[in-house]
């Protein structure tokens, strides 16, 4: 067994061996190298089918047609392209966009931006689970909103937002309806037949594919229009220019037709295992799930140890390499915002840990993990004054702590 | 979050975890910082009749550079009299763990930590 087990799943993943094949084989003189934009010889022509295949293999996991995938560098940038294109093609329609508390910085700080820029953002609050409440959605919706974005799945907490049912508010309202999947897509069944999304970002690095490669979905009926962010040599039907990256765009064609292949077989075995490491620790005293425990991905597992720190409950688990909503951990010195957004005080946000699985997680390294958190946490509220005050039944509210 | 060899000897081998009575008039206390901050410490002192701090222990919830300045301050403080005690400065605290700028406000919590103690010491036997 490799340490440190690699528990951070949604940060990003190995790339799947299948994978770096399929993008080797189109880097060197021997391989597909061409540019998929030259007409003139075979180079180009080979390079153009190896990004068409790509480009259906994407779309065939969430039920799109091929000329509505836009590649893009990542779902940051697919996230930029579909909220401020948005904002910018259909500015005299309106200048208010929702959006919740819980996003991707992709999408908050885009749309702080647009703020700057003079647009108007409502930022919903989620409920105590991570889910959107559809009343609110509804209420917060004007006669001047172009956009709500919304995302599939929390990169913090894991919970599945029911993205069917706010479609069909945000169609009904006429409205745009961006999803920001690069959490989900491959983990979830996406149909986009059925679901009223008119735009959605993707990411390949999250799933078994390289990183510096995503695409955006652009509906096309009904079609919706974008203002383009990167201008240049007009690829992509014009809305992002810039040479085709065919090893990176053959790579996440490859991710996207092995997902679409084994999800439901990789998201029974990672259920099992997520399932496996709760039962493994839930006597633990005071420890608290955050997100929704039936709305989430199997993969994601966040739960916060009272009265231990994130920080140092990860430098004690240095076996594993798990990530932690501490402010500590974090260049601000703010807890994490997605845990105070769902209403979890500082100290749980301080405490919590998000373990990530995948497909290469196995049973032993979960043991394992078990095995070293009951070791950590026991130690660590031996040296913790807010553990022996709670078990001496002192009420840490009662208390008037010096902030600093 | 890359640590000193030293911070990492403090976090994984803490020195002087425990308590002491607090009600003992020998015994100062110093609790600083604030769960929703992300540390508290607590330090405790044990004064002898001569003025000279026999005894320290501490608990700390925080970081590992927060647990580690904690820890350090106890070794330091033993055998020392309450007014060399009271000098102990944070930069010293700091550079002997090698501490990076983002984490130095553990060591200003630490010196906030003995002067509380010392401070609380002095109130009960005034």
């Amino acid at each position: 067994m490799k340490t440190p087990i690699y528990f951070d799943y949604s940060a990003t993943t190995p790339v799947d061996p299948r994978v770096a094949k399929a993008v080797c084989d189109c880097l060197t003189m021997d391989g597909n190298f061409g540019n998929p934009a030259s007409r003139s010889h075979e180079y180009g022509w080979n390079a153009e089918k190896a990004v068409d295949e790509a480009r259906k293999n994407v779309a065939e996991l969430v039920n799109a047609d091929p000329k509505e995938i836009v590649w893009t560098s990542g779902a940051t940038e697919s996230d930029n392209l579909a909220i401020k294109g948005v904002a910018h093609f259909y500015h005299k329609q309106g200048k208010h966009i929702i959006t919740s508390k819980t996003e991707h910085k992709a999408v908050l700080d885009t749309c702080r931006q647009l703020e700057r820029e003079g647009y108007e953002v409502t930022y919903l609050d989620p409920e105590e689970n991570g889910m959107i409440d559809l009343e609110k959605l509804k209420t917060a919706i004007r006669p001047d909103t172009i956009l709500v974005s919304i995302m599939h799945v929390n990169n913090e907490i894991g919970v599945i937002q029911d993205i069917k049912a706010i479609g069909e508010v945000t169609r009904e309202h006429k409205v745009l309806f961006h999803v920001d999947a690069a959490q989900s897509a491959g983990k979830v069944p996406i149909d986009l037949q059925d679901m009223k999304v008119d735009l959605m970002s993707f990411s390949a690095h999250k799933i078994y594919g390289p990183k510096g490669i995503g695409a955006l979905y652009v509906r096309r009926k009904p079609r919706v229009r974008l203002e383009a962010q990167m201008h240049g040599g007009g690829h992509e039907r014009g809305m992002r220019s810039g040479t085709l990256a065919t090893h990176q765009i053959v790579g996440m064609g490859e991710a996207f037709r092995l997902a679409k292949e084994e999800m439901a077989a990789d998201n029974e075995r990672i259920r099992m295992l997520r399932d496996r490491l709760w039962n493994g620790i839930k006597d633990i005293e005071e420890i608290y799930i955050n997100g929704d425990m039936e709305q989430r991905v199997p993969h994601n597992f966040n739960v916060s140890f009272n009265f231990v720190e994130g920080e140092s409950l990860m430098m004690a688990l240095k076996d594993l390499a798990v990530s932690s909503g501490s402010a500590c951990t974090s260049s601000s010195l703010e807890p994490s915002y997605v845990l105070r957004a769902i209403g979890r005080n500082d100290e749980l946000a301080h405490s919590s840990i998000r373990f990530s699985m995948g497909r290469f997680t196995t049973e032993e390294e979960i043991d394992y993990a078990i095995e070293q958190i009951h070791k950590n946490i026991d130690k660590l509220r031996e040296l913790s004054p807010l553990w022996e005050m709670f078990k001496d039944g002192i009420d840490l509210n009662s208390i008037e702590w010096t902030a600093h | 979050m890359a640590y000193s060899d030293k911070v990492i000897d403090h976090y994984e081998n803490p020195r002087n975890v425990g308590n002491m009575d607090k009600d003992d008039a020998h015994v100062g206390t110093g609790m600083v910082g604030a769960p929703a901050c992300g540390d508290v410490m607590r330090l405790q002192i044990k004064v002898g009749d001569d003025g000279v701090i026999e005894d320290a222990k501490f608990k700390t919830y925080g970081c590992g550079s927060a647990i580690a300045s904690s820890s350090l301050l106890t070794e330091w403080v033993k055998g020392k009299t309450l007014d060399e005690a009271q000098q102990i400065k944070n930069s010293e605290i700091a550079e002997e763990l090698e501490l990076p700028p983002v984490k130095v406000h553990c060591s200003v919590l630490a010196e906030d930590a003995i002067k509380a103690a010392i401070d609380d010491y002095k109130q009960k036997n005034d």
